[in-house]
């Protein structure tokens, strides 16, 4: 029975992407290489002072980047510290500088990981405001960055590689802001909240009090999955029954996340004029995902350890209305695509079960990883995979007709170092510093023991990756935490961008070789199992250690 | 380098410009769009799915668990009992949560221990009828839920302790049960405060 709900499942996840994936990817590359604007567009570009029909170097569409999100953390930081006089703050005071700084970081940089407990927190105005519209930018500027790599195959001898702003407008208005719509109102009729009603409080059954609260939660809740951004309106986040009430929103909301980060590759295949190109990427992330659940479905349904087997069932921190399956589906899903929303507490799954969302984010976040940012990790990843490959025939490595010369691979390869060092270091500091470890280990961690160094080395991989999940346990809000987390998302999110960008303009640069008898074909099986092994390698090698040290060494105990 | 600073603060001035616009249509004006909608076409859903009982008077969500105990925490017997719950001092709606405790936690194998014992020698059944759900908090603090088994060990106390035949209570459960959505997303579930104010209005 089991084994045929979660079938049913994924065949229900697969058949929704494999219908929406021609079109919707067809519509996106549309979207990013139409030469209209609309007439909203261009008042826009107008009030903002841009020249839509200018295309930029790598190094000015860089600075709009980097530009553009600087402006974000402080807007977000500034709202938070303003909180006390901002119309429906529910009385709640200005959260403190680390605080604050920390959620700023975090919303911009689309990772949501969130020290704070919403509720006790933050009023509506910041949520609205500040939080959601960067739920929706930051997600624009993640699919802009990789339409810019795409655009660096697809174009020949090129100086440039698309506009930024007009990337960013477009994916709001064409994109996003059309689907949230849609989305809200489905997930209100599921019986998502929208109002500014404040907590109330109900007179129960019994005569005792209940508070129940309000909020616009739907508004804010779709766009967090299309997003995949994951910040929850509530500290339960997609498990509150107010943001996802029933199973077939939670399937709703498993749908929402993946709906663009599966669809992109048609996007790249068509921008680069080979949907095979496509179709191979997506293959890959379509491989990795169906294991990681498979796996993780298979060891919460066992429910080994201790508090699960005494319960008869690994139902701690789990909703009865989702059971087993339809919270393992939800977090390979929120940790598979740098989501990091929650519908179940993974800090109380198995030992071996709370492993796999971390191993989700150590891969990278290509399973299908996040909107954009999926997209072009994975294609970094097949960079590195063709350089392999052609150490291995000893030929001059090309990808899409493009020579993966020096400058190129050193790209490709600084990437790939970013998020493992900031994962690896930011976990050994917490507990090598003097005066650190002792903070972290008396107030951060919550479960003692082995579990505790999970905990920790969980938010660093989810903080690296820009996912946001949590152990939950842990206690995060700590000037150490807040800061060192915050430090590890903006470097996670923009360092790669730089390589991604410079990768973009010195692709885009290049002419494009003719395809000869020595050319590895990039549309293969034997490429698609080239670069599932490439993927899955990089992250072993890493992260094997330190996983050793936590959730293999709890679950083999 | 003066090209090159001017070319800096120029982008800058764009991005707040378009970080004002986009904050005013996405933060303000899309919020006020969908509220509105919620408002005026989904107002009981948009509003928390508030229940009443039959004279009216509203006791709760029924997407949100509450507590059926005395002042002290004891459960009443009279009513079915829901998930243990990790919000605030239990299911409170201002402070969601899961209990967040690791499979080996030593605090989470007592509670287990300890809830079992509780809810076998409260319905009068082994602990081996005790089902998971029983023993373990929700992700969320306020679970409005139970699993059917859960429900079905609690039919007789409940029965014994409003003086009605168990037939009677276990009609009313059954009615109250839900299958998986479409037959096969999620698990089969009973709203506990719907049924416990069914129960009360058998009465009448």
């Amino acid at each position: 029975m089991t084994l045929m709900y979660a079938l049913l499942a994924l065949a229900t996840v697969a058949i929704v992407l494999a219908v929406l994936y021609r079109p919707f990817g067809d519509y996106m590359a549309w979207v990013y290489t139409s030469r209209k604007d609309w007439k909203i567009e261009r008042g826009i570009y107008k009030v903002i002072g841009v020249d839509a029909k200018a295309e930029q170097t790598w190094q000015a569409y860089l600075r709009g980047v980097l530009a553009f999100s600087a402006v974000g953390v402080l807007i977000v930081y500034t709202l938070q510290r303003f909180q006390q006089w901002l119309p429906y703050s529910l009385g709640l005071p200005a959260p403190s500088e680390s605080l604050s700084f920390n959620t700023a970081v975090s919303f911009v940089t689309n990772t949501n990981w969130q020290s704070y407990s919403p509720e006790l927190t933050l009023g509506y105005t910041v949520q609205f405001a500040g939080l959601a519209v960067q739920n929706f930018v930051s997600a624009a500027v993640g699919i802009a960055v990789a339409i810019a790599l795409v655009r660096g195959f697809a174009y020949r001898r090129s100086g440039t590689i698309g506009n930024f702003w007009v990337d960013l407008i477009r994916g709001t208005l064409r994109i996003l802001l059309p689907i949230a719509v849609l989305g809200a109102i489905v997930l209100m009729i599921g019986g998502v909240i929208q109002n500014f009603n404040g907590f109330t409080t109900v007179t129960t059954l019994t005569g005792g009090t209940q508070t129940v609260p309000g909020g616009p939660t739907a508004s804010q809740e779709v766009i967090k999955l299309l997003g995949t951004n994951g910040g929850g309106f509530f500290n339960a986040n997609s498990s509150h029954p107010f943001e996802n009430p029933t199973p077939w929103t939670s399937m709703f909301e498993i749908l929402l996340m993946l709906a663009i980060p599966f669809s992109l590759p048609r996007t790249f295949g068509r921008m680069v004029g080979d949907n095979r190109q496509g179709v191979a990427i997506v293959s890959v992330m379509a491989v990795l995902y169906i294991a990681s659940f498979s796996i993780l479905t298979a060891l919460e349904s066992a429910g080994m350890g201790t508090a699960p087997g005494l319960a008869g069932g690994a139902m701690e921190g789990k909703e009865q209305r989702f059971g087993i399956i339809g919270s393992t589906l939800f977090a390979t899903t929120s940790t598979g695509t740098s989501t990091g929303a929650v519908n179940s507490m993974h800090d109380s799954y198995t030992a071996m079960g709370g492993m796999m969302p971390m191993l989700n984010m150590m891969l990278g976040e290509v399973t299908p990883g996040g909107v954009g940012s999926g997209l072009y990790a994975i294609l970094i990843l097949a960079v590195i995979a063709v350089f392999i490959s052609g150490l291995l025939i000893g030929r001059t490595p090309e990808y899409l007709g493009k020579k993966i010369g020096p400058r190129e691979i050193k790209l490709a390869a600084l990437y790939i170092l970013v998020m493992p060092t900031l994962v690896l270091a930011g976990t050994a500091l917490s507990f090598a510093l003097p005066g650190v470890r002792e903070k972290v280990e008396s107030t951060s961690i919550w479960n003692p023991g082995i579990h505790g160094m999970s905990e920790v080395l969980y938010a660093f991989t989810s903080a690296a990756n820009n996912n946001g999940s949590a152990f939950a346990g842990l206690t995060a809000n700590t000037p150490w935490l807040n800061t060192a987390l915050g430090v590890a998302m903006l470097l996670g999110r923009f360092v790669p961008i730089v390589f991604v960008l410079a990768l973009a303009g010195s692709l885009a640069a290049q002419d494009k070789v003719p395809t000869t008898s020595g050319t590895l074909p990039t549309h293969r099986p034997m490429f698609i199992g080239l670069l599932t092994a490439v993927t899955v390698l990089v992250t072993a090698l890493t992260f094997f250690p330190v996983l050793a040290l936590g959730p293999l060494a709890e679950g083999l105990m | 380098m003066n090209t090159q600073a001017r070319g800096v603060g120029r982008t800058v001035w764009v991005a707040i410009r378009a970080m004002v616009l986009l904050t005013a249509a996405l933060g303000i004006g899309y919020t006020l769009v969908i509220t509105g909608i919620g408002q005026l076409v989904l107002p009981a859903q948009a509003n928390g799915s508030i229940v009443t009982t039959q004279d009216g008077d509203p006791v709760g969500s029924a997407l949100i668990g509450q507590s059926f105990s005395d002042e002290e925490g004891n459960p009443l017997p009279e009513y079915f009992q829901p998930r243990p719950s990790a919000a605030g001092d239990g299911n409170d709606g201002g402070a969601s949560s899961g209990s967040n405790y690791g499979p080996e936690n030593e605090d989470l194998i007592a509670a287990i221990t300890d809830r079992k014992t509780q809810v076998a020698e409260f319905n009068g059944v082994t602990e081996s009828e005790v089902p998971a759900d029983a023993v373990t908090a929700s992700s969320s603090g306020l679970d409005p839920h139970i699993s059917a088994a859960y429900a079905a060990i609690q039919i007789d106390r409940v029965a014994e302790a409003r003086g009605i035949p168990a037939a009677e209570v276990r009609d009313l459960v059954e009615a109250h049960t839900q299958g998986p959505d479409l037959g096969y997303l999620g698990e089969s579930r009973v709203n506990v405060l719907e049924l416990n104010i069914a129960l009360n209005e058998l009465e009448g």
